[in-house]
Formats: C-alpha cells, sequence, structure tokens
C-alpha cells in the first residue's frame, strides 16, 4: 500500500475566499457568523449564519459559464482551483485519466430547485428554468471540477449528509492508497442559504438564535454555513519526485452507522468510526494528539461525541486536545468534513491548533479540553478529523504531520 | 415605432448568449453565435417569457439559424393573437 500525503488544499468559507485567510482567522479565533444577507430571514427564528463575504462569481467565472452553476458548484470549482495551484499540478493526458474526483454535498444545488418551484407556486407560472435539474444536481460539483481541468478518471460524489465530505475524502484516500486512482482531488461544497432550505432547519429547532457555542453549558444549536474545501491526494513518492512538499500525510479513515435513529445520535457509532480510523492507521489512541471535533453544538451531537472520545480514549479524554471550529466557519453540512480536514492539516503543518470559539461555561456532561477561545501552539504528530451525520453516518478521518 | 418580432428575438439571444446585440443578425446562425443545445434551450426559454407564447418540443429540433426563430416566433404570436380575437 501507497502512503498518502495532501499536497494542496482550497478553501472559500465565512473566514474568507482562500485557505490562508481561513487559517489566519481561525488561529485568531474569529468567528464569520453573522446576519444572513442571502434570504429574507424576517419569519425565520434564527437571524445569523456563516456566509462567504465578498464573493464575486463573475470574478471566478464566465458569465455564461456561471448560468450552469449553482453557487455549491462554484465554490466547489473555486476550491479545486486553489488546490491544484498550490499543489502545482502538472496536467499530463496519463494523469488526467488516473485522477479521481470524489466530492460531498448534502443539499447540492437545491436552492436552484427552490427558485424553480417558486415560479410554480408563488407565482402560478407554469414552467421553471431549464437548467433547474444540471443546477440542482449533487454531482454538479464534482463535472464541473473534472470539465475544468479535463480529468477522466473515476469521478463521483456521496450524499451522507453532514459526513458527505469526510466520506468522500475517504473514498478518495482510499482510492490512491490502493493504486485505483493516481491522484485525487476531493473534498465538499455546500449552499444552504436559500429561504425554504432555511424554513426547514428552523423546522428542525436545532440552530442557535444567535451563534455556535460548541461544548459549552450554555450552548443553544449550531449556525448554518456555507462554502467549499478540496484537497489534493497523492502517493507520498509522487509528491517527492515532483519536488512538492507535502501538507500533512493521510493515514486512516473510517465509518460506522449508528442503526438507532434517524436523528438522535447514539455513542456507539462515533466510537466505532474513531476506532476503525484508528485502526485503519495502524495507530493507537494514545497517538493522537489533537481531534478536529464534529461539535455542532446542539445539546445532544457534543454529549454524544464527548462521552464517544472519553470511550476511545480514556482518562487522556480530559486532557487531549479537541476543537470544534465549527464555532467560526458554521456548520457546512456537506461541506464540513473537508473544510474540517484543511483546518487540521494545517494546525498538524503549522504547530497551532485552532481553538474552539464563543466558549464561555464548562459543561459536566462534555469534560474536554476544548481549546477555549485562543488557538494552542503545540507540535502534533496525529490528527483526527469527526464527522457525523443526520441518518447515524459516521466517518473519522486520520492524519499524521509530514516532517522531510 | 414598436420594435419588430425579429428585433426582440435578437435582443433575446444577444442577451441570453451575454454578446454583443450587434453580432446577431437575421442570417447569423447558431453555430457561427457559438450557441449549443443547451444554449438553445435557455434561448427558448426567454423567447416563451418574451413573448407569451408555448414552444413544443416538435418544434424546436430544427433551428439552425436566427431566420427559423423569428418565423417561428411571428407563427406562434400570429396564433396566439387570432386566438384572442376570436374568444
Amino acid at each position: 500500500m501507497r502512503r498518502v500525503v495532501i499536497t494542496g488544499v482550497g478553501a472559500i468559507s465565512a473566514l474568507g475566499l482562500n485557505h490562508a485567510e481561513f487559517w489566519r482567522r481561525l488561529c485568531l479565533g474569529e468567528s464569520g457568523i453573522g446576519p444572513i444577507q442571502q434570504a429574507d430571514v424576517s419569519t425565520i427564528r434564527f437571524k445569523n449564519g456563516a456566509e462567504v463575504r465578498g464573493y464575486d462569481p463573475e470574478q471566478y467565472f464566465q458569465p455564461k459559464h456561471l448560468s450552469f452553476m449553482n453557487r455549491f458548484a462554484q465554490f466547489a470549482v473555486v476550491a479545486a482551483r486553489e488546490a491544484v495551484k498550490m499543489a502545482a499540478v502538472k496536467w499530463t493526458p496519463e494523469l488526467q485519466d488516473s485522477t479521481a474526483i470524489v466530492t460531498g454535498s448534502c443539499i447540492g444545488g437545491r436552492g436552484s430547485d427552490e427558485a424553480g418551484y417558486r415560479e410554480l407556486f408563488t407565482y402560478n407560472r407554469n414552467r421553471v428554468h431549464p437548467l433547474t435539474i444540471p443546477l440542482s444536481m449533487e454531482n454538479a460539483g464534482a463535472s464541473h471540477i473534472s470539465i475544468e481541468f479535463g480529468i477522466q478518471g473515476p469521478t463521483f460524489t456521496i450524499s451522507t449528509a453532514c459526513s458527505s465530505a469526510s466520506h468522500a475524502i475517504g473514498q478518495a484516500f482510499w482510492m490512491v492508497r490502493s493504486g485505483a486512482a493516481s491522484m485525487a482531488i476531493t473534498g465538499g461544497s455546500e449552499a444552504p442559504m436559500f429561504y425554504g432550505g432555511l424554513k426547514a432547519w428552523e423546522a428542525m429547532r436545532v440552530v442557535s438564535s444567535d451563534t455556535c457555542r460548541p461544548f459549552s453549558a450554555d450552548r443553544s444549536g449550531m449556525i448554518l454555513g456555507e462554502g467549499g474545501a478540496m484537497l489534493v491526494l497523492e502517493p507520498l513518492e509522487t509528491a517527492l519526485a515532483r519536488g512538492v512538499q507535502p501538507i500533512a500525510e493521510i493515514v486512516g479513515f473510517g465509518m460506522s452507522s449508528d442503526a438507532f435513529h434517524i436523528i438522535q445520535p447514539k455513542q456507539t457509532g462515533p466510537e466505532k468510526a474513531m476506532r476503525s480510523a484508528l485502526r485503519d492507521a495502524r495507530l493507537d489512541p494514545k497517538d493522537i494528539g489533537y481531534i478536529n471535533a464534529h461539535g455542532t453544538a446542539t445539546s445532544a451531537n457534543d454529549q454524544v461525541e464527548a462521552r464517544a472520545i472519553h470511550a476511545v480514549f480514556g482518562e487522556r479524554a480530559g486532557t487531549l486536545p479537541v476543537s470544534s471550529t465549527k464555532s467560526m466557519h458554521g456548520h457546512t453540512l456537506g461541506a464540513s468534513g473537508a473544510i474540517e480536514a484543511v483546518a487540521t492539516v494545517l494546525a498538524l503543518r503549522d504547530g497551532v491548533l485552532p481553538p474552539t470559539a464563543n466558549y464561555s461555561k464548562p459543561d459536566p456532561a462534555c469534560a474536554l479540553y476544548v481549546i477555549p477561545n485562543v488557538a494552542r501552539k503545540q507540535v502534533v504528530e496525529f490528527a483526527l478529523s469527526n464527522s457525523f451525520a443526520f441518518g447515524g453516518l459516521n466517518a473519522v478521518l486520520a492524519f499524521r504531520a509530514y516532517r522531510s | 415605432m414598436p420594435e419588430t418580432i425579429e428585433q426582440r428575438v435578437i435582443k433575446v439571444i444577444a442577451k441570453s448568449q451575454r454578446i454583443p446585440l450587434e453580432k446577431v443578425s437575421i442570417d447569423s446562425s447558431f453555430e457561427d453565435l457559438g450557441i449549443d443545445s443547451m444554449d438553445s434551450i435557455n434561448i427558448l426559454f426567454d423567447l416563451e417569457g418574451e413573448f407569451d407564447i408555448q414552444i413544443n418540443d416538435e418544434q424546436t429540433k430544427q433551428i439552425p439559424r436566427v431566420r427559423e426563430i423569428v418565423e417561428g416566433v411571428t407563427l406562434l404570436v400570429d396564433a396566439k393573437e387570432k386566438a384572442s380575437h376570436e374568444s
């Protein structure tokens, strides 16, 4: 089996239009959460979200191409371009032929569906925009990346709610590790800020009316976020032969299903996914120095995740650094696994662990060391990134710092 | 003087494709204008809105030039006006 490294990352999020800005603000503990501007929220109980600000689509895409791209697909391509540029990929016909693209998205372009339904049901028109189907399909992000770079290898999209991108990265990792693909572009993107979608989240009563405070006793729910992140994965030996400095190594992937409830989480599922990622990486729990938690700031997730971490890490669970960066970039749903994977690999690269922002009060039910509010300078060799989804589907990635 | 159907069709095509108005003429072919099959579906959508007509799938199979579109739209607009006089 081949060792697999990450040679490029790209991110567009509420914290900025590229990964450098994302990382700079994460390390400062700055939150990108603010009043939602893309939809009229006057009749919605929550008003805040983590929206991408200052993004002008025409700066990135030709007007003609934009009519074919929902915002979520644009984010996929913007992040992929950045990752490919950072990895200094030189496309050859052989590489285009054998590169894989695996993306995750929960909602895809459903905002375009909504625009069509509004025509039908609100304005009583009898037709919708002719591109509604290709705009809304969840694989649009993967397809647009493929078209952008001429990549003809295995290309597909995984939709497992909030674990989508972690499942995608895990599949891409296994494909590169086994030799099924010579390189992979993988991650996720999401654009959930449209009225009907926000109403559906409101109805679930899991969104905070102010901000996201993971693991804090006064937490009041999640904050929805949008954006996208992509990683370039390739074998270590290929990266070294190309003279490209790896950012970090990806060493393990584990997944599981709670087999319990369509919404309520259960400790055994996340626990099994973490153990499975450790086993895949041939690691012991004591090797792990940082966990980027799922940490949605809902009452149920944070308690269950804390219990699962205690079950896996035993006595170390109270002191092992764990943070939820959702406190800053929001819960980007099907993109969250990718955005948080980028945070995790940059933490390993720089020896800086991003904090859990907005943390005010310890909760005995979440007895973890959450790196409250201020980043921690600490060189760590191995880290996990957790993603747990509605439907009880769990995906955990394991990363290792790369030291040349 | 009100705009002719031809002028309105050309405007719709130019706007939909985001190309300069002067590039589109009655004799332009879709190929000349770089319009592919998906683009033409967008144009048909915009024409339906502009003229308040319905263009059937069968009527859209062969539209190589702007001239055919103007002719087709003219037929549909005439039929619509006739129907509204009769009712």
